[in-house]
């Protein structure tokens, strides 16, 4: 199994923190999942954050903080500096927004920050688009992780472009990959698995379900089920019919 | 000294980002920035404000 910067992860799901209904809705997603990584922003401070960090600890899941909304280099360094300290974990989910309304990476600034963050010690986790150079760019940058998007974050849209993210997956076996943003259903998340990806990001489609906690533990069965066909070898399409029922031995009755 | 907290205009009487912690009763797990720069914690005690200085306090927050 591929690490993640040294770090095996418990389980492929990687779980958004954002939106649920109620704190208590939040935790009980984490734990009929189970959930491997809760990732988390920073915000400015309200007086909720305190009881916020304390929960999001008690999960026991590993740490993502993420630079969610960030438009410039600066900022995103800035804020990577900041969620370091307070969360106590090199890892930060890199998001540099290029677009507002379709939150599409703007991926020169991301290459560029990925730089500035690695040689700082970070470990970045980008979140980036489908487009093969890009990813090269972020690992000759120092990300050991990519994490492409199936479709715009909160769009629900499933894999939009599986050849191209079948081409990723094809060009950097070695290399974790996550489908991050965009996954809507369960089929979304098995798909991803399927395609050889080793872990799924997602919260808008757990968050927001009429039954998060139900959503989650199906989100967890469907990226099992799909890592093992993964593992299984799955046949081919093909466009003709080919009969599974033995032809020879068939009984001559017409 | 009025400085802006959190995009808020505010009176303070903290000559420093320690002071001002306390001063505004953030107890808690917060990183801190002045004029868009990171200040660690271990450098707070050491920053000093100045008027019109732009504070971020920020904590944890549930994110995507």
């Amino acid at each position: 199994m591929k690490t993640f910067y040294g770090t095996e992860l418990p389980n492929p799901l990687m779980l958004g923190t954002a939106q649920y209904p109620s704190p208590a809705i939040l935790e009980r997603a984490f734990r009929d999942s189970g959930a491997g990584v809760a990732t988390v922003s920073l915000r400015r401070e309200s007086g909720a954050g305190q009881a916020f960090w304390q929960m999001i600890r008690d999960l026991g899941a590993l740490i993502l903080p993420n630079t969610a909304g960030c438009h410039t280099v600066k900022e995103a360094v800035t804020t990577a500096h900041m969620a370091r300290e307070v969360f106590d974990t090199k890892w930060v989910k890199l998001e540099l927004i290029g677009h507002t309304d379709s939150l599409q990476p703007d991926v020169f600034q991301l290459v560029e920050t990925a730089r500035i963050l690695t040689e700082d010690g970070f470990q970045v986790f980008p979140y980036t688009t489908d487009d093969l150079i890009v990813g090269e760019r972020l690992l000759g940058a120092g990300c050991e992780v990519l994490m492409p998007w199936g479709a715009p974050i909160g769009s629900g849209r499933g894999l939009n472009n599986t050849y191209a993210l079948r081409a990723m997956r094809a060009e950097f076996p070695e290399v974790p990959l996550v489908i991050d943003a965009g996954v809507g259903l369960p089929s979304h998340a098995a798909q991803a698995m399927e395609l050889g990806y080793d872990a799924v990001l997602l919260n808008t489609a757990v968050a927001r379900a009429g039954d998060p906690a139900a959503m989650a533990r199906a989100m967890m069965l469907a990226i099992q089920a799909g890592q093992l066909a993964h593992q299984a070898d799955p046949i081919e399409a093909r466009d003709m019919a080919e009969p599974s029922t033995p032809v020879i031995g068939k009984a001559f009755l017409s | 000294m009025k400085i802006v907290l959190n995009g808020e205009p505010r009176q303070v009487q903290a000559t420093t980002l320690t002071d001002l912690l306390a001063e505004c009763g953030f107890t808690g797990r917060v990183a801190t920035a002045v004029n868009e720069e990171f200040v660690p914690s271990s450098l707070r005690s050491g920053c000093t404000l100045n008027e019109g200085d732009r504070v971020e306090i920020l904590s944890p927050m549930q994110g995507g």
